[in-house]
């Protein structure tokens, strides 16, 4: 895959608070990308950035290797699926379909056949002449998706395009969204700050935080491996323990000693251990590594959530059998299961 | 709703009921009586429509016409400005359109009188004209008079529905056009003028309504010769003392303005889908 679009040290400010500080990020053709983050964290002014409808304050914007800083968004063969859709009120579904081809004054033909083309890629085959207003949330959402495909763009922009539909419609619209991406093979570049989303459907996720990314990798990467706290926190959940590395692969935290896998930290440094609660598992109080005892049980499904105070901490824990409340019951954790995070990292993401 | 917040309406619908609808009765029955005796007739109607008499219908035509005229300057002048405006920084655009109120502020009849004294044989543009060695113009009891006073008077009315409409378009409407190869006139004139339309058609109703109908301003600033049907009908009623006839003429100008509005909302429905959003 190659280079599509490069952004160098991108710094945005609005009246002097920046939303983004120094965003280096490269994106390949045809790939699935997801900004990751919470609320602010400048995914969403990223994403207009590329769109052509912010200039950002300091640093260059690539595509294709050509400075396209100063190039509006009307001249960039790049469209957005905009977050409440923007569909134009005063057009039925044909027409604000055919907007793009009408601008760029595509012939008649070619515009029916086109227009009918991306419908039928969105499942909205016999809904031309609807108006906009009639259309669930949902439908509204694959004319966004249509208006914006039709014009053949080189990457198409997705600003939490599901944000505003119900739990079902969102998981039936990512798989959706995937095989669309897959059939007309063109890059996305997808903001979200749902964790699930984002690993669901991308090729990269890149998780950002505070105007600065935090980590680019593959799901796997980030879920499995996550750089620092706060994306460990903010993928999936997690206990996050202040620890001492003692040295190569043993840490002490929660009052004793871990074997673990880490390597490369200074002699007894002040590091955060970083556990997934399905990694926490459950025993007999006398075989854990902590013992500890059960605050509360919440069914959630496919599994039970745990909270066990052991040692002044409440650790989370996800199992699919529960123990009672009050219950003593044994903790342990297999070394490769325990993530070690430098301290640094920890107060920079939450600065 | 509630039996006792439908209860809170009884005052309105009183006051609907004895000032509103008995007078539109009254006025009503009126236009179809003549003064002699009480029988009903159609006199009055086939009066104004007489074909061997046709002054009647050239006073409502000059009226149409007029407010027509003076309504398309209104939008003419009024569009640009509620453009302009509903693009300026929010405090700015609460100054600027302070500012369009405010004469509104001021006796309607004044803001009259003072055009006369710009316009009048002896007014102030005349006086700078003489100073200048020109020849005097004759300004005043024109029709262009009565069509300046119109626009002077009702162009709030157009700017400001227009501009309401302008400033409730989603500006993300706006950046979907331009990100989908529209730049600034293709996305003026294919996105913002369409949804501005309802306040287009509200701006037209509004100027033309009291532009057809006024009579002090035709009054004041056309004199006899440009008389309108609202000076007309001002005349059956305080001078010739034929009720009837005015309130027929009331009756005819009430429906060709329903017709007309009926008109416009059924082209607005049409063309401008659910409007906004």
């Amino acid at each position: 895959m190659s280079e599509l679009i490069r952004l160098v040290n991108c710094v945005m400010a609005f009246d002097d608070v920046t939303v983004l500080n120094s965003i280096n990020l490269t994106i390949k053709d045809k790939e699935f990308l997801t900004l990751l983050g919470p609320s602010g964290c400048g995914k969403t002014t990223t994403l207009r950035i590329i769109g052509g409808f912010e200039v950002p304050t300091s640093g260059d914007v690539f595509f294709d290797n050509v400075r396209i800083n100063d190039v509006p968004p009307y001249r960039r063969r790049v469209n957005t699926v905009f977050q409440r859709y923007a569909l134009f009120p005063h057009l039925n579904v044909f027409e604000n379909v055919a907007f793009g081809l009408r601008v760029a004054k595509v012939p008649k033909a070619d515009i029916e056949r086109r227009v009918r083309e991306s419908l039928d890629l969105v499942g909205l085959r016999g809904y031309d002449k609807r108006a906009s207003h009639q259309l669930s949330g949902g439908q509204q959402q694959r004319v966004a998706i249509a208006r914006a495909i039709v014009n053949h763009p080189q990457v198409l922009l997705l600003d939490e395009p599901l944000g505003a539909l119900d739990l079902k419609l969102r998981k039936e619209m990512q798989i959706e969204l995937k095989r669309i991406q897959q059939q007309v093979g063109i890059t996305f570049v997808y903001v979200t700050h749902d964790q699930e989303e984002a690993l669901t459907m991308s090729d990269t996720v890149v998780v950002m935080n505070d105007g600065v990314i935090q980590q680019i990798g593959t799901p796997v990467d980030i879920y499995n491996e996550p750089k620092n706290a706060f994306v460990a926190d903010f993928i999936g959940e997690s206990n996050i323990v202040p620890g001492v590395m003692h040295r190569d692969c043993e840490v002490s935290f929660a009052g004793r000693v871990f074997r673990c896998v880490d390597t490369g930290f200074a002699p007894d440094e002040p590091v955060d251990v970083v556990i997934r609660p399905e990694d926490v598992r459950l025993s007999p109080p006398e075989e854990g590594q902590l013992d500890g005892e059960v605050l509360s049980v919440t069914f959630k499904g496919v599994h039970y959530e745990m909270m066990v105070r052991a040692r002044d901490f409440t650790w989370m824990i996800h199992s699919t059998a529960s123990e009672p409340v009050g219950a003593r019951v044994g903790l342990s954790v297999r070394p490769f299961d325990i993530h070690i995070m430098h301290r640094a990292e920890k107060t920079e993401a939450a600065s | 709703m509630s039996r006792r917040l439908r209860l809170t309406a009884v005052p309105y619908a009183l006051y609907a009921l004895i000032f509103i609808v008995a007078p539109l009765l009254l006025i009503l029955y009126y236009s179809l009586t003549t003064g002699q005796g009480t029988a009903l007739s159609l006199d009055n109607f086939r009066r104004f429509f007489d074909p061997s008499d046709t002054v009647y219908l050239r006073v409502l035509w000059r009226s149409l016409w007029i407010a027509g005229v003076s309504t398309v300057v209104c939008f003419v002048l009024g569009y640009p400005m509620a453009y302009i405006l509903s693009r300026m920084k929010e405090r700015t655009r609460h100054v600027v359109s302070f500012l369009f109120i405010l004469p509104m502020w001021m006796n309607f009849l004044l803001r009259t009188y003072a055009w006369m004294t710009l316009l009048e044989r002896t007014g102030v543009i005349n006086t700078v004209l003489k100073s200048l060695g020109l020849p005097p113009l004759e300004l005043m009891y024109t029709a262009g008079a009565v069509v300046l006073g119109n626009v002077y008077n009702f162009l709030p009315f157009m700017i400001l529905p227009i501009y309401t409409s302008l400033t409730k378009i989603d500006q993300n409407l706006i950046e979907a056009s331009e990100d989908l190869g529209a730049g600034r006139a293709i996305t003026f004139f294919r996105v913002v003028f369409p949804l501005s339309f309802p306040g287009i058609m509200s701006g037209f109703t509004m100027t033309f309504m009291p532009a057809v109908t006024t009579f002090i301003i035709s009054k004041l600033l056309g004199g006899g010769q440009n008389a309108l049907i609202g000076d007309l009908i001002e005349k059956q009623f305080k001078v010739a003392g034929d009720w009837g006839f005015g309130s027929a003429m009331s009756v005819i100008l009430m429906v060709l303005i329903l017709l007309s509005m009926n008109a416009l909302s059924r082209y607005e429905k049409e063309n401008a889908g659910g409007g906004l959003m």
